[in-house]
């Protein structure tokens, strides 16, 4: 089956009704695997025990990430195809893409804190990464704000478009300018700077997020197309009325 | 530097975790639920996807008839 063959609303419909249990499934064994194998990793040998937050901290990052490189793929879709359900997933994807962003900024504060002395600086990651986060309650803004879904995505489409720009600032941020925040340490030419005892709960963790991120995108995306339903038969109501 | 050294910093950490993950999950349930509901009362009071198609069935229906009269009485 193509996967075009998805891109139908009630198809989509079906194919959240499966999969979205057996992925919660998969999801929480993999999180509590997961966080497990944080628990036991050993401390590193500057950070001590805060080297912990990491497994949330970078996987929320890149989740944060991601869901606006989903949402721009999705913009796309939008404003060249005009696909409806690319507009249910971009609409689907903003508040989880905010959510992850924000437990990026929340935990890295709360990392920063013990670690550089100060829970905030204006740095050049922290701050491209807090303007992810406002991006994203613009996006959120507009979705509330335009009244036809259809305009709505249009907006939203462009706004996600002009906001992709910041994905590559917060990616080479720490190579660009000269920050507080430490380099690239995990994806790096000359392989990883972490050690294998930390990286592999590291990577167990991201897999958790991102299994994540799929299970709630989908189930977001059947509220969305579920909420046009309704909006659709309101509106036949409403001209049988009339 | 004690394992319990931040342990404050650390639990607060996944404390923020579970309650932004824990809202947004209990926000998307809630949502699923709203619109079933909603879906459900919809269908009870006999606005269904179905019920229109059959008001366009009879609309189209009732536009023959209209046209076939027309042209009977034309003739």
């Amino acid at each position: 089956m193509a996967l075009l063959d998805f891109a139908n609303p009630s198809r989509f419909l079906r194919f959240a009704n499966t999969t979205i249990p057996w992925l919660s499934g998969v999801t929480l064994i993999v999180f509590a695997f997961g966080i497990d194998q944080a628990m036991i990793a050993p401390d590193d040998y500057q950070q001590g025990a805060t080297v912990k937050i990491m497994f949330l901290h970078v996987p929320s990052a890149w989740l944060g990430m991601l869901a606006w490189g989903v949402m721009t793929v999705a913009a796309l879709g939008t404003l060249v195809w005009r696909h409806p359900l690319a507009d249910v997933i971009a609409k689907a994807a903003a508040p989880i893409g905010a959510a992850f962003t924000l437990l990026c900024l929340v935990t890295g504060s709360l990392w920063g804190r013990p670690e550089w002395g100060t829970y905030w600086v204006w740095d050049a990651r922290l701050t491209s990464e807090l303007i992810l986060f406002l991006l994203y309650l613009g996006v959120i803004a507009l979705w509330r704000t335009v009244d036809d879904p259809s305009r709505a995505a249009r907006a939203a489409a462009i706004l996600t478009l002009v906001g992709a720009i910041d994905l590559p600032i917060i990616k080479f941020s720490v190579e660009w300018w000269n920050t507080l925040h430490q380099g690239t340490s995990v994806f790096r030419l000359g392989g990883s700077k972490i050690y294998p005892t930390i990286l592999i709960p590291l990577f167990i963790m991201a897999a958790a997020f991102t299994l994540l991120f799929f299970t709630l995108l989908f189930a977001a995306a059947r509220n969305e197309i579920l909420r046009r339903r309704v909006r659709t038969l309101q509106l036949m109501q409403a001209s049988q009325v009339t | 530097m004690g394992a319990t050294a931040h342990l404050d910093f650390i639990a607060a950490a996944y404390a923020a975790a579970v309650i932004i993950v824990g809202a947004l999950l209990i926000w998307i349930t809630l949502d699923y639920r709203a619109q079933l509901r909603t879906l459900a009362e919809l269908d009870r009071q006999g606005v269904t996807r179905r019920s229109g198609a059959r008001r366009a069935e009879r609309t189209i229906e009732q536009a023959k008839a209209a046209a076939n009269a027309q042209a009977k009485e034309e003739a």
